[in-house]
Order: C-alpha cells, then sequence, then structure tokens
C-alpha cells in the first residue's frame, strides 16, 4: 500500500502527463483525419447579419470540399472543419478569441472574422502567434501596410471600391468628346476609417484625370440626413456624386435624392444590397450604380462550384436566400486554404504561409494572387447599375455583362 | 467659403436650407420636450430617450410590414411605448426616483442597453425605412423642393405639442403633473397619488417618443444603436430651452435645425454637428455671462 499521499501525487503527475500528450499539438491542429480551422465571428451586436452570411460562407465551402475528396496532404485525405467563437461584434472580444483559438485550441489555420475593425483587432494576434490567417471581409487598406506577414485578404481593398466609378465616368465623357479633365465630382463620405479610405481612392484616381472635386463631405456618423449636403449638389451641378456611409449613407442618400428630386447625371454608391434599396424603394433607386466585389453574373470559374452563378445557385438552396458577397469572400478564402494546404504538403505555419503567399488561382469568386503586403490584386472591383429592378454589371468593360444607361433621366422624366 | 457666394448669387438656396432646417428641427423638439417633462417632474434624465425614438420607429415598422400606410403608426407607436413607459416606471425608475442624479441616469442608460439589444435581437441589426410615398412639394418654380412627408410630419408634430398643451393645462392629470413638478411634497400633502404621476409622466414621455420614431422612420432611416443621437439632441435642445417651456424647447429644436443645415452647407457636413454643440457652448457661456451680471446688481 502507497501513502495516500504519495498516491495523490503519482496520479496527479500521471494526469499531467496524460494532458501533456493529449494537448499538445502534434504539429498543428488536425485531430485524426480532420483539419481544424478557427474563425472567430460576430454572431450578435451590430455585425451578426453580416457575421452569418460569413459563416454560411465558410460552412458551403467546407462541405464542398469534404464532398469532393477533401485535401490531399502527405498523400492523405483531410477534411475540413471549422471552430467558431462569438465575438459579439467587439474588437476587444475579437482578440481575446484569436487568443483563445490559437493558444488554448491549438488552431493554426485562422480564417478572418467579419469587418474590417474586427480584422484589425486580430491580426496583431496571429501574426505575433506566427499562424497564418486568410480572409475575406476587412477591406480596410490600413491592415495591408504594416507590413503583416501572415494576413491574405481574398477581397479588393477599400480605396478600390469606388475608384472604378471615376474610370467610368471618364470613360463616358470621352465617348461623348468631351475632356474627363472638366468632370465635377462630389463626394459624400461617412467620417470613419473605411468609408475615408474609399474616398480617398476616388480622390487619387479623380486627381490622376484631373477632374474637379466640387463637394467633399465628411458625413458624421450621428448624421441622419443629408439634405444640406444634397442642397449644395443642387446648386453646384457635379457630374458624379459618390455616396459612401455603409447601409445608413446608403439607405438616406436614395430617399434623399429622390424625395429632393436632385438631379445628377451619375451616381455611385457602396452597401447597396446591405441597405435592400431595390427592395425598399423600387424605382427610386434605379440607375444608381453600386460597387460590390462580386457578382453571380461574373464569367469566372472553378472546380468546386463550376462557375458564379452555380455557387448563387448552391448557396440559395443551403441556406435560403441568394448569396451576397461577403458569402462568396468568405467561401473563396476556404479555397485558399486548401488550395496552400495541399501546394506545401505540409501543416507548418511557415510553409503554408509561403505557400498562401505564392496562391495564383481562379475561383467562382475571381482570380486570387497576393501582392507583397497580402491583399488580392487579381480581382477588380465590380460596378453594377440598378436597371428597371435589375443589378446589371456595367464595370469594369471586361466582366460586364450590360452597358451603363448614362446619363441617368432628370426626376421630371422618371 | 466659396459656397457662402452661392447663398449670396442665389438666396432661393437659403430658403431651402432654412425649411429644411426647420422641418427636420420640429421632430427633435418633440423628443426634447418628451425628456424636458420627464427631467421636469422626475428629475430623471433619461439616457434611453433615443432608444425609446427607436422602438417607436420599429413598432411603425412593424404596422407598415402588416400592410397599413405607416401614418397610423404613430398613433400605434405612441400607444404601444405607452404602455412599455408605464412598464419602465413600474419596473426599474420607481426604485431610483428618489436617488441622486447619478442613480437615474445609470439605470436609464441599462434600459437603453437593454433596449437597443432586445430590438436587434427582434428585428436584427439591418437599416430599415418605411415609405409613405407621399410624393414632393415643389415651390418657387421647382427651385424648392420639400418632401411632403416631412411636412406631415411637421404638423404631427404641432398637433402632439398642442395636444399635450390642452392636456397639462386641463385635464385633472396634467394638473397633477405639474403640480407634482412644482413640489412633489405639498402634492402628495394635497392629496396626488405621485406615484401614479409618475408612473403617467414617463408613459407620456415614452409615448412622445414612440409618436417621433414612427415619424423618423418615414422620414429618416431606423436601425437598433443609432438612438444615443436622438438623446443627445434632444438633451441640447432642453439644455438651451430650459425645462417646462413648450415653445422654448420648439424654437431651440427648429433653431438648432437651421443652424445644423446652413452649417452643413457653409462648412460641410463634418462640421454640420460640431457646429451645433459649439452653438450650445456659445449659448452657455453668454447666459451664465447674463446672470453673473444680474447677481451683481443684486448685491
Amino acid at each position: 500500500m502507497l501513502h495516500p499521499v504519495i498516491r495523490r501525487a503519482a496520479l496527479v503527475s500521471a494526469v499531467s502527463a496524460l494532458a501533456f500528450v493529449l494537448g499538445a499539438p502534434a504539429q498543428a491542429k488536425v485531430e485524426g483525419d480532420t483539419i481544424v480551422l478557427g474563425a472567430a465571428l460576430s454572431f450578435t451586436g451590430k455585425y451578426k447579419t453580416n457575421g452569418q452570411h460569413t459563416k454560411n460562407g465558410y460552412d458551403l465551402a467546407v462541405e464542398r470540399i469534404n464532398e469532393k475528396g477533401g485535401v490531399k496532404v502527405g498523400g492523405k485525405s483531410y477534411k475540413l472543419k471549422v471552430v467558431y467563437y462569438d465575438d459579439e461584434s467587439t474588437a476587444a472580444r475579437g482578440a481575446q478569441l484569436a487568443e483563445r483559438l490559437i493558444k488554448q485550441d491549438g488552431v493554426k489555420f485562422m480564417l478572418g472574422p467579419y469587418s474590417s475593425g474586427l480584422t484589425k483587432a486580430i491580426a496583431p494576434v496571429t501574426e505575433q502567434a506566427g499562424i497564418p490567417m486568410v480572409e475575406g471581409n476587412g477591406a480596410s487598406r490600413a491592415l495591408f501596410n504594416k507590413g503583416y506577414k501572415y494576413l491574405f485578404a481574398v477581397l479588393s481593398t477599400s480605396e478600390q471600391y469606388l475608384a472604378e466609378a471615376i474610370n467610368l465616368a471618364a470613360e463616358q465623357a470621352k465617348a461623348a468628346g468631351q475632356d474627363p479633365a472638366k468632370l465635377k465630382v462630389a463626394v459624400a463620405v461617412e467620417n470613419d476609417p473605411f468609408s475615408q479610405d474609399i474616398r480617398a481612392g476616388v480622390l487619387d484616381d479623380a486627381k490622376r484625370y484631373g477632374m474637379q472635386i466640387v463637394i467633399d463631405d465628411k458625413l458624421p456618423k450621428e448624421l441622419n440626413d443629408m439634405s444640406a449636403t444634397l442642397t449644395k449638389v443642387r446648386a453646384l451641378k457635379p457630374d458624379l456624386l459618390i455616396v459612401s456611409g455603409h447601409a445608413k449613407g446608403a439607405a438616406t442618400a436614395i430617399r434623399q435624392l429622390s424625395e429632393q428630386k436632385i438631379d445628377v447625371p451619375m451616381l455611385a454608391m457602396t452597401h447597396c444590397e446591405a441597405a435592400q434599396v431595390r427592395a425598399k424603394f423600387g424605382a427610386l433607386a434605379d440607375y444608381t450604380l453600386c460597387a460590390t466585389q462580386w457578382a453571380e453574373t461574373m464569367t469566372y470559374k472553378d472546380d468546386y462550384f463550376g462557375s458564379a452563378g452555380n455557387y448563387a445557385k448552391d448557396f440559395e438552396s443551403h441556406f435560403g436566400y441568394v448569396p451576397p458577397y461577403q458569402a462568396a469572400e468568405s467561401t473563396a478564402s476556404v479555397m485558399v486554404w486548401k488550395d496552400a494546404l495541399e501546394r506545401a504538403n505540409s501543416f507548418d505555419p511557415a510553409k503554408l504561409r509561403d505557400a498562401i503567399a505564392a496562391t495564383d488561382m481562379q475561383t467562382f469568386y475571381g482570380n486570387i494572387k497576393f501582392d507583397e503586403t497580402g491583399k488580392n490584386i487579381a480581382k477588380p472591383m465590380v460596378l453594377r447599375q440598378i436597371q428597371a429592378g435589375e443589378y446589371k454589371v456595367v464595370a469594369p468593360s471586361k466582366w460586364a455583362s450590360d452597358k451603363i444607361i448614362h446619363p441617368i433621366p432628370p426626376w421630371s422624366a422618371r | 467659403m466659396g459656397d457662402l457666394q452661392i447663398l449670396i448669387d442665389a438666396p432661393i438656396f437659403s430658403v431651402q436650407l432654412l425649411l429644411d432646417g426647420l422641418l427636420i428641427g420640429a421632430i427633435f423638439a418633440l423628443v426634447a420636450y418628451g425628456l424636458a417633462l420627464e427631467w421636469g417632474v422626475t428629475n430623471i434624465i433619461n439616457i434611453a430617450q433615443g432608444d425609446l425614438v427607436i422602438l417607436g420607429g420599429y413598432v411603425a415598422l412593424t404596422v407598415y410590414h402588416l400592410g397599413v400606410h405607416p401614418l397610423f403608426g404613430v398613433p400605434i407607436a405612441a400607444a404601444v411605448l405607452f404602455c412599455v413607459g408605464w412598464l419602465i416606471y413600474r419596473t426599474v425608475l420607481f426604485r431610483v426616483i428618489d436617488r441622486d442624479l447619478f442613480t437615474s441616469i445609470l439605470a436609464t442608460f441599462g434600459i437603453s442597453i437593454l433596449l437597443q439589444q432586445l430590438i436587434d435581437k427582434v428585428y436584427g441589426a439591418d437599416v430599415q425605412t418605411a415609405e409613405a410615398n407621399l410624393g414632393t412639394l415643389f415651390l418657387f418654380d421647382n427651385q424648392i423642393t420639400l418632401s411632403n412627408i416631412k411636412l406631415v410630419a411637421f404638423v404631427v408634430v404641432l398637433a402632439c405639442g398642442g395636444l399635450l398643451l390642452w392636456f397639462l393645462k386641463r385635464s385633472r392629470t396634467g394638473q397633477a403633473i405639474r403640480a407634482t413638478a412644482q413640489n412633489a411634497r405639498a402634492a402628495r400633502i394635497m392629496g396626488i397619488d405621485t406615484e401614479h404621476v409618475y408612473s403617467m409622466t414617463v408613459a407620456i414621455n415614452a409615448a412622445i417618443c414612440g409618436a417621433a420614431g414612427a415619424l423618423v422612420v418615414m422620414v429618416w432611416v431606423i436601425q437598433p444603436f443609432i438612438g444615443l443621437a436622438y438623446t443627445i439632441r434632444s438633451f441640447m435642445i432642453v439644455v438651451v430651452a430650459g425645462i417646462g417651456n413648450l415653445g422654448g424647447v420648439l424654437a431651440a429644436g427648429m433653431g438648432l435645425g437651421v443652424a445644423e443645415q446652413f452649417a452643413g452647407f457653409l462648412l460641410g457636413a463634418e462640421f454640420q454637428i460640431g457646429f451645433v454643440f459649439a452653438l450650445l457652448v456659445v449659448i452657455l457661456v453668454v447666459r451664465n455671462l447674463r446672470l453673473a451680471r444680474k447677481r451683481e446688481y443684486l448685491h
């Protein structure tokens, strides 16, 4: 018989030894034949709608990749699985959960959260741990000038969101035999980092053409009424009006432009889909140019979903709604992981990081190729115009399915 | 200041800004009046004021989604919010009514968070609007455009204000409310059930917020988390106008609305709200100086 104290000590050391063996990640987070990816997503709070879109996008990719034979590493087939936590739409919680995923759960393959703000909070954590993160929902350009080595984004960054509208306006001017430098541009953009990135991109491109910025308003977040800005638009008659202020800005602009009957030849916005301007405002939203990361009418192809159109069909049959681009870019993030894991043929984060950096592929979402800062430079932003209640891709011309209606007919003729 | 030249060359734009400012300000004034009423009678500064407005908007939105014209949402939201306000008093506020201001501010702050999260749970975080489809009024050879819904909202605000004034002056409960505001202890001695008065006041304030919220969802947009902007704006109006002065509140609300429009036009939207705050500071400083001078006379 052993003394009880010794017996207890032996038990404790045996248990802790066992815990050490079980708990220590062998090389990376791979459980049997399953590769575990991790993500903190917003299931509650102000981003919960988009957080859910992101999750649905990830889940659909995981399901499809597993159906089609999983991921082959070292001659063995692995299934994918994602561990989720709810970050409650707050940055501090997101960073905490990223630590938890990496340190407690041993996750070595990260997927991005929803929104630039959350990505900004999480990126330092993954960077420090040397864990690659592939994300599809953090577009702020501030994410890509910090020298992060382990952060990769499949989407176009924020300064590209509406820059295409400037090109389109210049194209239209040239086609009509006018000098693009004569164009007047009005910019009304919310005063938050993301929207200000969009503004910076627009101003850069406008400068390139020598266009004149006649209005440059930064709408405060608390502002619910932009009639003063719109009165200025009526007074100064710009050729192009750029509006960006999340869903609130989009809904407010469409509503007040139509109420005040403000005529502009070209109107370009972000967040049309999030604000559901088509459903809520009907014909009043017609002719608006809406920036989007992706559209189901694009002609990209891949082996997993076939085409963008097929992806939209599959998504709808799974989740009962048409996929917004937030879901598509999330799906694409998982596909990047799959591709990189197979090319690296290893679970070593450093090797995987290099493999991701060398990505060069086409997916239903678009081409993916990262520059040295980790952002995707192979996929352009798309402009869709609402024509008779339907979104039609009108720019860039290479992927366009329809022609832009320009200028917008005046309200008196609508 | 190139934009100032526009106003000088084409004064018609000033008229547009003036009218927009008046119409926008009136809605804020209504919310502010409710805040002043509750503050004056119960000595509670209601941080959840804006969230009650947003809740009213969602009630009206629900009515709208049932296929009813959103204008009917105004009385319905007012009625529903009346009950909500009464409930809030009976469950939470009666516990803090005699405490210091800090406690009641914390309590209403808690209610504010609770309302935001509940609305988010039920309706989701998306931006919502209700379309009244009332068209646009053209004035001065189409140079001035006013959306009819803003005009209707203005009329509703005036009607609500008038109704309240009549209620406080004439009705038995209204008189009890005024008596309690003047001196709660004396009112209690005279046999007024002040608990009832308090719950009625909180409920009436909530009803006002409900009506205002129903207007907001037709005029602007609503979202679960934008209530605080309404709280701050109405607080500001009350600070300028003082408690218990409907005319003053209306004038202050509309005045700040007009100031905001001109600031937005001339200085750019980024200074639109900042300018109004700066104006508030100036008003307070000037008022303080005047009071100080008055005190000197008294010496």
